[in-house]
């Protein structure tokens, strides 16, 4: 039997790592913590390894999200075992073999893994989410330490909700460092507020001080996945393609026609982004007649 | 405060990454090097604690020898030392990057208030070094940080969930692992750059453990393949955008 945490039912990522641990063969256990248990990543661990053992799984899965990927490393250690994060696929064996993702996707690892339980988290969109009934409820072991439960969520901060958020956003204008300068960004987010969309920009961007690091997509920062991407100015780095790959669409604004983000580009316009972002701006006024 | 930062060297990639023959690698021939974002923001963010509260920071790495480039630009942005754990230049799994880190704190005659990681290195994005070597050392730790304060042996973190922040409060010693945007990391100065060739770099050769997550070969995912419709050239262009917009339905 195979256990995978889950962040609740309806969570499009539980339902893919669900499927997922199906695919592997035998039962599988959707398991959760109960809504009054405050995040307390050893402890929480601690309970999903003496369920482990319990149940003689031969997996414990979680999504790869943040607390997927932290509560397995935490088994991991407490188990002295490897885990791998971020895994496309897993096949049982001696050694179990994984795909994995590296450089926040832009390359894949082929790699064996060791261990039983066989400890691993679900790179997202690996395979299609499939629905589950109602996971397990689970309480924190009265086994864990006061160690484990030195690290314990105990305050929260609500967000300001002010304006689209960019991970959410349906239109994102991103600008990069061919916008030149703090002030530059006053084009790019006219079109932003036009489209009704969010402003995003890259690290070059963030780096200099031009715009703060809420803005930035890409490895280190937010992944979108809005109906279109605006990039202009942006040279298309790996590491910037990684936060905006989940676009359906990406239009690339820039004067060079080598950029390598013509390359991941639906659209390209060639030029200079402070000539065509106001242009587009004023046709959108023009056919809308204000 | 005494604050160990952990980095890792890794290959500045451009728009493109290529594999050596072998596929175990990517290809680093014409490529510079840095240490991941992440990374950066940790060593800052232990330098501003110590302005704030004294003591020193320790900058460590586990990796080739040229890898002391990057000791040498955490040291000229503000720390006070370095570690070198040279590597064999073989892949060093997470349980063993985090065993030779654990060893070589063990080693040293002062324990450290605070250890700093990033949050996933840039290329293994393995998420579990920091855990590790907390659980080895017995210490506390949270992950993914975007706020930091100490006081009195306290301290508070904040990390950013859906819809805003938890918060975190612990006793150090402790381990924390930070990201990118808890900080803007200040550049070396000219200054900065010539003191950091003085400052010690303590080097010494861990043993390689057998590997239990053994990296066989990587792989470049396909592209999109896509080719992209130049929609024209400079302003003139911008009729064509707006009509592909309407076509989407954003407009
Ligand atoms: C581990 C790691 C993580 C990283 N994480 C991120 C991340 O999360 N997000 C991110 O963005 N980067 C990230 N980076 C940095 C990344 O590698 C690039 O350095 C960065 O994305 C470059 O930003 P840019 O495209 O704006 O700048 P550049 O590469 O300098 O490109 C600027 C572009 O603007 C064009 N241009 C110039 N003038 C104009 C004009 N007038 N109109 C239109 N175009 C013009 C140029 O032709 C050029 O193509 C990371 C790097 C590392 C090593
Ligand atoms: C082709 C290839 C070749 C490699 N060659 C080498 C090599 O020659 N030598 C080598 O040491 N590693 C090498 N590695 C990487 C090595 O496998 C990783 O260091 C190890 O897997 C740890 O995983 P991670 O860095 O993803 O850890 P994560 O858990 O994602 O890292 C989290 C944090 O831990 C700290 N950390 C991680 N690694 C180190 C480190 N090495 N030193 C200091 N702090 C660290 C950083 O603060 C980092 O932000 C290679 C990897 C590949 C793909």
């Amino acid at each position: 039997m195979n256990i995978v945490w889950v962040d609740g039912a309806g969570d499009e990522l539980s339902q893919q790592a669900v499927a997922f641990a199906r695919g592997l063969g035998g039962d599988v256990a959707a398991v959760r913590f109960a809504a009054g248990e405050a995040y307390s990543p050893a402890a929480w661990a601690q309970t999903l390894v003496e369920l482990a053992a319990e149940r003689g799984a031969s997996a414990v899965l979680a999504p790869a999200t943040d607390r997927g990927n932290e509560l397995l490393a935490h088994v991991a250690a407490k188990l002295g075992q490897p885990v791998a994060a971020n895994c496309t696929s897993l096949t049982p064996g001696s050694p179990a073999r994984v795909v994995r993702l590296r450089w926040g996707g832009s390359l894949l690892e082929e790699a064996a893994l060791d261990g039983s339980p066989l400890l691993a988290t679900v790179a997202p969109h690996s395979v299609a989410a499939e629905p589950f009934g109602e996971p397990e409820t689970l309480a924190v072991t009265p086994a864990a330490s006061e160690l484990d439960l030195a690290v314990r969520v105990s305050g929260r901060i609500e967000a300001a909700g002010a304006g689209v958020s960019l991970a959410d956003a349906e239109v994102v204008v991103s600008g990069g460092r061919g916008v030149g300068s703090a002030e530059g960004f006053g084009v790019i987010e006219e079109l932003a507020g036009l489209l009704g969309g969010a402003v995003g920009c890259s690290r070059a961007v963030t780096s200099a001080g031009w715009r703060p690091h809420s803005d930035q997509v890409g490895q280190t920062g937010t992944k979108v996945s809005p109906e279109i991407y605006i990039a202009c100015g942006i040279s298309g780095a790996t590491q910037h393609m990684a936060g905006c790959k989940g676009a359906k669409r990406l239009l690339a604004i820039n004067p060079d026609g080598e950029a390598s983000i013509f390359a991941s580009a639906d659209y390209a316009v060639i030029g200079d982004l402070h000539e065509v972002v106001p242009a587009i701006s004023a046709e959108i006024r023009k056919v809308r007649g204000t | 405060m005494n604050i160990l930062v952990c980095v890792k060297r890794v290959p500045l990639t451009g728009g493109r990454m290529t594999l050596t023959e072998d596929g175990r690698a990517i290809q680093t021939r014409h490529l510079g090097f840095t240490v991941s974002p992440h990374e950066e923001c940790a060593a800052e963010e232990a330098i501003r604690l110590v302005e704030e509260h004294g003591g020193s920071t320790t900058v460590l790495t586990l990796g080739p020898a040229e890898a002391e480039e990057q000791l040498r630009d955490m040291l000229a942005i503000g720390a006070d030392r370095a570690i070198h754990l040279v590597s064999d230049g073989e892949e060093w799994d997470p349980q063993a990057t985090a065993a030779a880190i654990v060893e070589a704190v063990r080693a040293l005659p002062e324990p450290f208030d605070l250890l700093l990681f990033g949050n996933e290195s840039a290329d293994g994005g393995n998420y579990q070094v920091p855990i590790r070597v907390a659980h080895s050392l017995g210490l506390p730790c949270v992950t993914g940080i975007k706020a930091l304060s100490a006081q009195d042996g306290l301290l508070r973190c904040e990390q950013e969930v859906a819809g805003g922040r938890d918060v975190y409060e612990l006793r150090l010693p402790a381990v924390v692992t930070v990201r990118e945007g808890i900080n803007l990391p200040r550049y070396p100065s000219v200054p900065g750059r010539m003191r950091a060739k003085r400052k010690p770099v303590a080097a010494s050769t861990p043993q390689r453990p057998a590997a239990r997550l053994r990296m066989e070969r990587l792989v470049v995912p396909e592209g999109p393949g896509k080719q992209a419709e130049i929609l024209g050239h400079g302003p003139e262009a911008a009729p064509r955008v707006v009509e592909i917009l309407a076509e989407i339905g954003v407009i």
